[in-house]
């Protein structure tokens, strides 16, 4: 039984008629082809399907489609309207990821946070990306990344 | 040994921290993965039906439920494909025959219109089984009367290093024999013996596995695969599918970036079956994407290992004597996993000069997933061992643990064990380094009484372990604007390969390495690469690029002195021009000639497209020795040398392990870019922590991987990590290196397990000899001591 759901992605008026059980990851790559988030695990334990729904990191490989109707859905490609943002500046000129396949959940994450808090210590930020695994880089290079930029002199 | 000609001089590109050139496509969510690659509406799906049993026959598959299923397109089975492969030994088929010798052990596949449909219909075909003895551990497997897991396999193809022995289940005795080990523990004052044992492992990678086939109406083969091998993989397919008349030159393998590799993505695990199930539906791609679970118990394992170590010593501390027996898991296919029993097996005395050496290094079949490469080859397992081993005997004789390897430390011109000579290394100035930093002889109490410091110590070697004929190449490209497509087959698995081959080649060319392009591999357009692992492609495929960069300058200068005449001697570059020493006004930019060529006053021109071209393979190695001794030959390259060490902090109650501070000295050689090899210490040294303090693989009774999934099996998070990490960067040069340099990305996880085994007993007083080492087995350890 197929429902229509509306929703905001990336700033773009989407409407779209999905099952009741498909998950919105799967719609995200599948069907519209945003491709940044990624699927690691599919129950929610590795982030990097992270996506935001109103400003807040989900694991969208957790969520069903139809639960975003009327919702505003971000990606990561969603938030380079004017170029690079500061962050994944600071993320290039700290060589912060490796292979590169946890950054898009990893830096949706870092965003989130400093939505919230523009000046995280180490342990808010580790905290708040704890939900994000890497296995490449032990994460100090990513958080490093984020306190050289909430701490720099303006 | 053949020398770079790119000598430490003024250096404008190399030893710096450039910034990654595949820095924006992956911060930006450019970077595409094998699952992100689009294949059309045409793209077909297949789910795999796998054993149920360790170990078991095949009586029938019964597809007919299966096929009836709206969607489902065809059903494979191993009759289809009744072809051996393996990389280093024959003894693997695509799908089990009439044999499943694992629990999840490929049966057959299903292909369907989507995955759901595949998934669901995989799981409605009946395998008819006898089930066997399952031999779950290597003290079963090395029984006399041990069932057989492959009764064929003296009749195995495999390479000339390896010693099977047919009729038992050890697939390969890596025997080493150095000076005379009975006359060594005779003239011992001391003689230390011990057992010391080492679970399995998974990577980890947070990409699985995938792979998608395309075999088309013209016959060709493309295959996208993840992997760290696309050559490799090219080669190991027309090998397994030569019967069906493939030919090497129309199968391509094309390899996007790779979410992780760690050795988990060398050789050719699952990726066969995209080729394969290609094969089957020919016309339509087939995709084959592994989930979590398959991720964890169908790719390689890093392989378990029962250790027994013995050591003699004289009374000053001196070790005179190694025996060591080395009992590998190895699971129920060997094909690349015997190879780190090999390469382990030429290692297993450590970083250490001793006169006298006997190592058996078994390569052991069981019934639990095939053993394989991990990030550090077997060197990581046996050091555990080796070095809380070595800090027992120091307790014992009352030496400190650092002055008795500071005294046995291997040295520049010692003689390895297979008789060649160790090379330059920084070994004891990593040892002064990290004592140093670590504060070795400053004993810290915690003001907490709940709370036990502790420090401990552990050195490290590797030598990438490959076949002496693994070779490199490179193409490098002008562009008519100055800038460069230099295209190798070295892949790009995080260790920041594209960068530091952009670099080497900008320091020859000087041409800056933002205008420098590096791609992965497409074996239709990049040129031939042995395989990334063994921490080799820097120094390897760096060679390779430098060789490239000099063929293409020296065609530069080559035009310049046809179309103007130049003294050739003369010439240099400079700032992206070509210059001359004795005529300093000429200037000539790159850009203007590289691809147009320069013009002659009759309007004619000379030159053509710059196309360096380079290649590198060690030609002084070689496998050949002795089978009873290891003597005779030079398998290993070089071996990259280092030491760590660690402060914890124990919680007497939990037996919880904080890290307040790490620190890891390596001699890289030369560090090409200090910024990724402080990259390569930070992330290596947490993937080592969580072999020792969280993870393992546990299997039930039945052989069945019972924490297969990121739950069950904890990777360390952002919370997990040290308060402070130390990187240590020692440079003695590799003379065959290129600019010096030599591998670092495996042996930065080497020495964990040992260190931290180490510090506990350092704060504690309890020798655990079994990783992990988890809270609970501290706590446990704790309350039994007391």
């Amino acid at each position: 039984m197929r429902q229509e759901i509306q929703f905001k992605l990336n700033g773009e008026a989407i409407a779209l008629e999905v099952n009741p059980n498909e998950v919105l990851l799967e719609v995200l790559r599948d069907r519209l082809g945003v491709k940044s988030p990624k699927c690691g695990c599919d129950k929610g334990d590795c982030g990097t399907c992270t996506v935001m729904i109103n400003g807040k990191t989900i694991r969208s490989c957790l969520v069903l489609a139809i639960e975003v109707d009327g919702q505003e859905v971000v990606t990561l490609e969603g938030l380079m309207d004017s170029g690079l943002t500061p962050l994944q500046k600071s993320f290039i000129e700290h060589n912060s990821f490796q292979c590169g396949f946890c950054a898009p959940g990893m830096i949706l994450s870092a965003t989130e946070l400093l939505a919230k808090n523009h000046k995280p210590n180490k342990h808010e930020i580790q905290e708040a990306l704890s939900g994000n695994l890497c296995r490449c880089t032990g994460y100090s290079p990513i958080i490093n990344a984020i306190t050289d930029l909430t701490t720099k002199k303006k | 040994m053949q020398e770079t000609e790119n000598k430490m001089k003024d250096q404008k590109y190399i030893g710096k921290s450039a910034v990654r050139i595949d820095g924006k496509v992956k911060v930006s969510g450019a970077a595409e993965f094998i699952d992100d690659l689009d294949f059309g509406p045409d793209l077909l799906y297949a789910a795999i039906v796998e054993s149920k049993f360790a170990h078991a026959v095949i009586n029938k598959i019964d597809t007919s439920d299966a096929e009836k299923i709206p969607g489902v397109v065809k059903i494979v089975t191993g009759k289809d494909f009744p072809f051996r492969f393996g990389l280093y030994m024959h003894d693997r088929f695509i799908f089990a025959q009439d044999r499943v010798r694992f629990v999840g052990e490929q049966i057959g596949a299903v292909i369907a219109r989507d995955a759901a449909t595949a998934l669901k219909a995989a799981k409605l075909v009946k395998v008819d089984y006898t089930e066997l003895p399952a031999i779950l551990n290597v003290e079963q497997s090395l029984t006399k009367d041990a069932f057989l897991i492959h009764p064929e396999l003296r009749y195995y193809k495999h390479v000339p290093w390896f010693f099977p022995k047919g009729e038992t289940n050890i697939a390969h005795l890596r025997k080493v024999r150095k000076g005379d080990v009975q006359k060594g523990f005779k003239e011992a004052d001391f003689i230390f013996e011990d057992t010391y044992t080492v679970p399995r492992y998974a990577h980890c990678a947070i990409e699985v596995h995938g792979a998608v086939g395309l075999y088309d109406n013209s016959d060709r083969l493309t295959v996208w695969t993840a992997s760290q091998s696309p050559y490799t993989q090219r080669n190991l397919f027309a090998e397994a599918l030569a019967p069906l008349g493939l030919s090497h030159k129309d199968i391509r393998v094309v390899t996007p970036f790779i979410g992780g590799g760690f050795g988990g993505k060398a050789g050719v695990s699952m990726e066969i079956l995209g080729a394969a199930l290609a094969i089957a539906m020919k016309g339509r791609p087939v995709k084959v994407l592994w989930s979590r679970a398959q991720e964890f118990y169908n790719t390689y394992q890093r392989q378990g290992l029962t250790a027994r170590i013995k050591v003699g010593l004289k009374k000053d501390g001196t070790i005179i004597a190694m025996d060591n027996i080395l009992n590998w898991d190895a699971g129920a296919y060997v094909e690349y996993g015997a190879n780190v029993v090999n390469a382990a097996g030429l290692s297993a005395s450590g970083p250490y000069n001793i006169p006298n050496v006997s190592i058996d290094s078994v390569c052991i079949y069981t019934n639990l997933p095939p053993g394989g490469p991990y990030r550090g080859f077997g060197y990581s397992e046996f050091l555990f061992g080796l070095e809380s081993h070595l800090n027992e005997i120091a307790k014992k004789m009352k030496i400190d643990p650092i002055q008795l390897r500071r005294k046995n430390a291997i040295r520049e011109g010692d003689i390895l064990n297979y008789g060649g000579k160790m090379n330059a290394n920084g070994l004891i100035e990593a040892i002064d380094k990290v004592e140093k930093e670590i504060e070795w002889n400053k004993k810290e109490t915690s003001s907490d009484p709940n709370k036990a410091i502790g420090k401990g110590i552990a050195l490290f070697w590797k030598a990438p372990a490959m076949p002496p004929n693994a070779s490199s190449s490179a193409f490098l490209k002008f562009n008519e604007d100055g800038s460069i497509n230099i295209l190798i087959s070295g892949m790009e698995i995080g260790q920041g390969l594209l960068t530091v081959m952009a670099q080497i080649a900008a320091e020859v060319l000087t041409v800056p390495p933002e205008k420098i392009r590096v791609e992965t591999p497409d074996t239709d357009r990049n040129p031939y690469e042995w395989q990334t692992v063994g921490s080799h492609v820097t120094w390897g495929c760096g060679r390779a690029v430098e060789s490239a960069a000099i063929d293409a300058r020296e065609q530069i200068f080559d035009i310049v002195e046809r179309a103007l005449g130049k003294d050739r001697k003369s010439l240099y570059l400079d700032d992206e021009c070509v210059k001359s020493k004795t005529d300093t006004n000429f200037s000539l930019s790159l850009r203007d000639f590289i691809i147009a060529g320069i013009q002659k006053p009759d309007g004619s021109y000379r030159g053509g497209p710059i196309l360096g071209r380079g290649m590198f393979m060690p030609e002084f190695t070689s496998a050949l020795s002795d089978p009873e001794t290891s003597q005779g030959g030079h398998p290993n390259v070089h071996y990259t040398v280092g030491a760590s060490a660690v402060k914890i902090e124990v919680d007497r109650q939990t037996g919880k392990v904080k890290i307040p501070k790490v620190v890891l000295a390596v001699d890289v050689g030369k560090a090409l870019n200090p910024d990724l090899i402080n990259g390569q210490i930070t992330g290596g040294l947490l993937q080592g922590i969580a072999t020792v303090l969280y993870e393992d693989m546990r299997f039930n009774e039945k052989g069945k991987l019972i924490n297969a999934n990121f739950t069950d099996y904890k990777i360390p998070t952002s919370m997990e990590i040290p308060d402070e990490i130390v990187p240590i960067i020692i440079e003695v040069p590799q003379p065959d290196g290129p600019s010096g340099a030599r591998g670092v990305g495996e042996h930065t996880m080497i020495p964990c397990a040992p260190m931290i085994a180490n510090a506990v007993e350092d704060a504690l007083g309890i020798r655990i000899k079994s990783m992990p080492i988890t809270a609970e087995k501290i706590a446990m350890n704790l309350k039994h001591s007391l």
